[in-house]
């Protein structure tokens, strides 16, 4: 059905369609649309869950973590402070191998105040053993967010995901939005460690170091299984409905010269800028990371590569940059810019690359290259 | 009919769990667990108890245990709770969490989970102090003990968890101690019969952070009722009912130096805080008698 929607109302309307038994979420802005929406889908009995109003955010990662072990779907929403104040009960989450599905809105931290856009709040969770996908619209938002109950309860995977979206600039806009009957696209969940008093269990008590250094193991051979589960759940949900996903959205990379990497919203505004760039005769292209965790590989041989940054790790660089560095062993243009909602524009991102040098680092609007 | 007839044979804590010595708090679960039945998820924040059920892949525990982080307690119960009762299981939701994970770390997950009338049992299980990290003091700490992060006896009085509960107004609360397991087990029983939130605070005396003799564990307990320094009593609607071994200890208290000598904790508490905590018994009591008797 098409209609139009904001990023927050298209990851609402999947999450009702998902059918989730539990949602234990906190309000925080941007996100608050979520669970307003989420309190009505419930309240006007749209959605046949038990919506628990926690009193901070983690304690809703903690219920979250309580409902999930007995075997049900769970779901919740944050952003920044909110995920930050989870951090303890996201890990557990993982470590606890529970399907919890969390949309974040991407947003930054304090202090000051700041409500708008930045990635630096999820990727503080990088470490975590959450798989993390970033969308750039608000039907890849609703997209993402139906397969990603599929990802987290597969078998194979058994790990949390986490939903991004960029604050405001997807969040509070509104887009075209095609909803799905989604049907047997998300199975039922059968949970295989689904606390049972029939079978008595301890769940999470002292573990010595050897258990304990397998079970960490446990959790990156499930991080690298996801893999093959990803593409096989994006490609049966482009089969289903007809819109395909990749775990980076390419444009105009195979004969570039010089790629433009990016996630979030950043990414769409990159193909204008691509788009003039090219009209330039500049062979660029753009290549928006979709899923940060499981981190894919990337087709970057032999080409030059600027990436920009909505988020920093202080005394080391942008995060993202780091990451691709780390994998593909080359120097990279890198531009750390929008952090805090700053403005940038797609002419901005075309400036970045014909203003390209190799193995430095550029804050916008602050300093040269350095 | 005798309580104890009536209590199951059936245990739910095997022999040979990594307490302490003189363990009250295993003796607390012992009965809790007993009045509880098979149908029972304990949620264990970091406590003690991390301890007392063993190492993976052992445990000493037959019912599942849910081990959560230390703050996480009442709100993972939460979850639970309304996961359970969502697919329409009775399954018993009881949060067994140490005195830290109640009055301090925990206290905001647990006003949460009261305030929207979650349907569980929280029972604090009370030794007044961090047992599982060697003592340290708590918010559970009385006035004058000693602990190994108050070297010359604390300086500030308890926390009154129970009235800050009691302002939440749950169907039903109650005080016990390990000294009387009885006690526990009715309290327990009956609290399990309830929808909605529902609280136990159990006194537990801790040899090693007391400072007295394992085989003292017992009369530590009575003690400490005996000398109205503790008080059973149990509050069901908002009504207060001060249960029998108070009741008799009421009308006649033991000095509360019979409760505090045996104890290496107290060893060299100054004159003053004695004549406190006395007068603070002399008024809780007077509280909760005015209570009691209150239409």
């Amino acid at each position: 059905m098409r209609k139009i929607a904001t990023g927050n109302k298209a990851v609402a309307e999947a999450v009702k369609q998902a059918h989730p038994a539990v949602v234990a979420a906190y309000p925080i802005t941007p996100q608050t649309e979520i669970v307003e929406t989420m309190a009505d889908y419930v309240t006007s009995g749209q959605l046949a869950s038990r919506y628990i109003q926690v009193e901070s955010e983690h304690s809703a990662m903690a219920a979250c973590i309580g409902a999930s072990i007995t075997g049900v779907r769970t779901f919740t929403a944050t952003s920044s402070h909110g995920l930050l104040y989870m951090h303890e009960m996201t890990n557990w989450a993982a470590g606890a191998r529970l399907p919890i599905v969390m949309a974040n809105v991407n947003r930054s931290i304090g202090p000051g105040w700041n409500i708008w856009a930045e990635h630096t709040d999820a990727l503080q969770e990088r470490d975590t053993g959450w798989l993390q996908v970033y969308v750039a619209t608000v039907q890849e938002a609703y997209d993402a967010t139906l397969m990603a109950f599929v990802i987290a309860e597969h078998n194979d995977v058994l790990l949390p995901v986490m939903v991004n979206l960029d604050g405001f600039s997807l969040s509070h806009i509104m887009q075209p939005l095609d909803t799905v009957e989604p049907g047997d696209f998300i199975p039922p969940l059968h949970l295989p460690h689904a606390i049972d008093p029939k079978y008595p269990t301890s769940y999470g008590g002292l573990t010595g170091p050897n258990d304990h250094f397998r079970f960490r193991w446990d959790i990156e051979r499930s991080m690298r299984d996801s893999v093959k589960v990803i593409e096989a759940t994006q490609k049966e949900f482009a089969n289903r409905f007809g819109r395909s996903y990749g775990f980076t959205e390419d444009y105009l990379c195979e004969d570039a010269d010089v790629v433009l990497v990016s996630m979030g919203t950043f990414g769409k505004e990159a193909e204008v800028a691509i788009d003039i760039l090219r009209k330039e005769g500049i062979k660029a292209g753009s290549m928006r990371i979709r899923w940060f965790r499981p981190f894919p590989k990337l087709a970057l041989a032999g080409k030059e590569v600027v990436v920009v940054d909505r988020d920093y790790s202080f005394g080391s660089g942008g995060i993202l940059a780091h990451e691709i560095m780390a994998q593909t062993k080359k120097d990279v243009c890198s531009v750390i810019a929008g952090i805090g909602g700053q403005e940038v524009t797609y002419d901005d991102l075309a400036g970045f690359v014909r203003e390209r040098r190799m193995g430095t680092e550029f804050w916008f609007g602050v300093t040269g290259n350095v | 009919m005798d309580i104890i007839a009536e209590i199951p044979k059936e245990e739910y804590i095997k022999k040979c769990t990594s307490a302490c010595a003189g363990c009250s708090s295993s003796l607390n679960l012992r009965y809790v667990t007993k009045a509880a039945g098979p149908d029972t998820v304990l949620v264990v924040p970091a406590c003690c108890t991390s301890v007392i059920q063993g190492i993976y892949p052992n445990t000493a525990m037959n019912i599942p245990v849910y081990n959560i982080a230390f703050a996480a307690a009442a709100a993972c119960a939460s979850g639970m709770s309304n996961a359970f009762r969502q697919a329409g299981k009775k399954t018993n939701v009881i949060v067994y969490a140490g005195d830290g994970g109640t009055l301090d770390i925990g206290i905001q997950s647990m006003s949460g989970a009261f305030e929207r009338g979650t349907d569980f049992l929280y029972i604090c299980y009370d030794n007044e102090a961090y047992g599982n990290t060697g003592m340290q003091r708590s918010g559970a700490t009385p006035l004058g003990a000693r602990t190994t992060t108050t070297p010359t006896g604390k300086t500030d009085a308890k926390k009154d968890i129970d009235a800050i509960i009691a302002a939440h107004d749950p169907p039903y609360m109650a005080t016990a101690c390990s000294a009387y397991p009885q006690d526990i087990f009715k309290k327990v029983e009956k609290a399990l019969t309830f929808r909605g939130p529902t609280f136990i605070h159990i006194l537990a005396p801790c040899p090693p952070g007391w400072r007295y003799p394992t085989e003292k564990t017992i009369e530590m307990g009575k003690l400490a009722v005996k000398s109205g320094m503790w008080v059973l009593y149990e509050r069901e609607y908002g009504k207060l009912t001060i249960s029998a071994p108070s009741k008799a200890a009421m009308k006649k208290p033991i000095p509360l130096e019979e409760y505090l000598t045996p104890q290496g904790r107290f060893k060299g508490i100054e004159r003053k805080n004695v004549e406190i905590l006395k007068q603070r018994i002399t008024k809780n009591l007077q509280r909760l008698a005015a209570e009691e008797a209150a239409p």
